[in-house]
């Protein structure tokens, strides 16, 4: 099969595009119609009425948020079983299976005789994961999820970017504001932050 | 009369260095508007205590409205390090803004802003210097303005700097020849220098009906001047000499307040360019139909006024021709995309000019055979 080519006319200017008046009065015309709608939209949600018309494609972010689709993989949470405890086994697979190598998992006995393991401790290195999402596709317990919705994972150092097994089973502990307002990963609120005002400070 | 003066003279200086301020406000809002956006609107002030709540009220539409990002854009400007560069003349370096700003705030005294007050027995000039050549003294003061730039390069130690200071003063010196042959066809249908003058010769109806306003008497000299006017004001689609963050331009080794005298030349330039055009092309203060002692429309009906409220709304006029050009020129500052160099030259010489040669014989033509 030959390869058909398809010689495409470059566009010339014309008179009216020459003199440059006519296309700029066009261009003006756009831009000023924007403008004039949107100021009146602008008016009118100042007055309190017509607010489903948008008149600004803006989110004001930290106070309203764009929403996260339940699909999208966000910060880990570990599950827990009806009665409160780690449904985590420690059976290493999420371990296993992470490219990033971001997951460690100390395992220890179970009280429970007739169980065979539990995890004792369960961190995650914030800077390391690359959320791919395969420690919740590996999981055989369904005990690790990545559907917090929290998006804003930035702290000063890198060791405030690990998480330990209490911050990941309560997932909103110390995040300001509950699930819908979340800043931080770490359960000190950035003000409180030692880091925080050592930075500020130098 | 003089003490009227000097207070006429700080009136029009405060209100064109707060419009000025605003500017920035306006350019900031203006263009989030036009882009389908909120814009600035994070400079806000709220007063902790919960006796200050009316307060806090009061506050809260300026909050809103983003208002107070001049005042937190004048405050970092002077908490900036002002730095001068260590082989760079240190005293030409620091005159060249101050030149700038100098000769753009000192050509508002030759616009008038209304006809007459009468006071009882006074009679106050709406202009804070009635100068009978105000078109020659103003273009003196503009073409003066290209001196802060050529020093702000030369005085920089800066090669960029330099070269970008050349390249504005070209620019400025081939739009400025426009822009003072666009205004010929003006003077010679008015037939004054004297801005005052032009604004009164331009109360006159055209065939019973039409303002004598010099956009109908010389609809192509508006265009020409509006765009050398848009030129000389150093912005979008001609701001090749400063050219925001893409192009090194002439004040590259300007930075804290010096940087922002600069910035606000550009602002008081377009105020400046915008009195012109609503002075010489739309008007200046003239209401249609408005004369000394109230309406008189061409259908014969006359409303009378008294001659403050006359005078009142000569001067509402001339600030709302004034806010319009702003705007226009705002609109077309985040309208267009720059021009290259050779086009704008180009433009300049080869297009402007001579349709502005060409605008002067057919006036003049005319004017013969009148």
């Amino acid at each position: 099969m030959t390869i058909k080519t398809k010689i495409l006319e470059r566009p010339t200017m014309g008179f009216l595009q020459k003199i440059y008046l006519p296309e700029i009065l066009r261009g003006v015309w756009i831009t000023s119609r924007h403008f004039w709608k949107n100021l009146f939209f602008h008016f009118l949600h100042w007055l309190g009425v017509f607010r489903a018309i948008q008149a600004a494609v803006t989110i004001m972010y930290p106070e309203s948020r764009r929403p996260v689709t339940p699909r999208s993989r966000t910060r880990h949470r570990l599950t827990k079983r009806m009665d409160g405890s780690p449904r985590c086994v420690a059976c290493m697979m999420c371990e296993t299976i992470c490219p990033a190598r971001c997951i460690y998992i100390v395992a220890g006995e179970h009280p429970d005789p007739t169980i065979e393991k539990q995890a004792l401790n369960f961190t995650i290195d914030l800077g390391k994961c690359v959320y791919c999402g395969f420690c919740v596709e590996a999981c055989p317990e369904d005990a690790i999820h990545m559907d917090t919705k929290i998006l804003e994972i930035a702290a000063y150092s890198r060791e405030r970017m690990v998480l330990d097994m209490n911050e990941l089973l309560n997932p909103h502990l110390g995040v300001r504001g509950g699930p819908e307002h979340t800043s931080c990963p770490r359960i000190e609120g950035i003000r409180g932050n030692p880091e925080y005002t050592r930075l500020a400070k130098s | 009369m003089i003490l009227i003066t000097i207070f006429l003279a700080v009136a029009v200086f405060a209100l064109v260095l707060s419009f000025a301020a605003l500017h920035t406000w306006i350019e900031r809002k203006q263009s989030a508007v036009m882009q389908d956006r909120i814009g600035a609107n994070r400079a806000t002030i709220t007063l902790p205590w919960k006796w200050a709540a009316p307060i806090n009220w009061v506050l809260r539409p300026v909050n809103q409205l983003g208002l107070f990002h001049p005042i937190a854009d004048a405050i970092k400007m002077f908490m900036k390090e002002d730095y001068i560069p260590p082989y760079g003349d240190r005293f030409l370096h620091t005159l060249a803004p101050l030149l700038s700003l100098t000769f753009a705030l000192v050509g508002f005294a030759a616009i008038p802003f209304g006809d007459e007050l009468v006071i009882g027995s006074l009679r106050i000039p709406l202009q804070v210097a009635p100068i009978n050549v105000a078109v020659l003294y103003l273009f003196a003061m503009a073409s003066m303005g290209v001196y802060g730039v050529i020093l702000a390069g030369f005085s920089s130690n800066s090669n960029y700097a330099f070269l970008g200071s050349v390249r504005a003063a070209s620019q400025m010196l081939a739009y400025e020849i426009t822009l003072g042959a666009t205004i010929v066809g003006i003077v010679m249908i008015y037939g004054s220098l004297d801005l005052q003058e032009i604004v009164r010769a331009q109360g006159k109806l055209l065939f019973g009906w039409l303002p004598c306003w010099g956009i109908f008497v010389q609809p192509i000299g508006f265009f020409l001047f509006l765009a050398a006017a848009l030129a000389e004001t150093k912005r979008i689609p001609y701001d090749l000499p400063e050219g925001e963050s893409e192009i090194v331009g002439y004040f590259t080794e300007y930075s804290s307040m010096k940087f922002g005298m600069f910035f606000f030349t550009d602002f008081i330039e377009t105020i400046m360019i915008a009195c012109l055009a609503a002075t010489l092309f739309l008007g200046g203060w003239q209401v249609p139909y408005l004369g000394a002692a109230g309406f008189e429309f061409p259908w014969q009906a006359v409303v009378a006024l008294p001659q403050f409220v006359v005078a009142l709304l000569q001067v509402a006029a001339f600030v709302f021709k004034v806010v319009f050009f702003c705007w226009l020129f705002m609109t077309v500052r985040w309208t267009l995309p720059r021009f290259r160099y050779d086009q704008l030259m180009a433009l300049g010489w080869k297009g402007l000019f001579p349709v502005s040669l060409a605008n002067i014989v057919v006036t003049a033509t005319v004017l013969m055979f009148l």
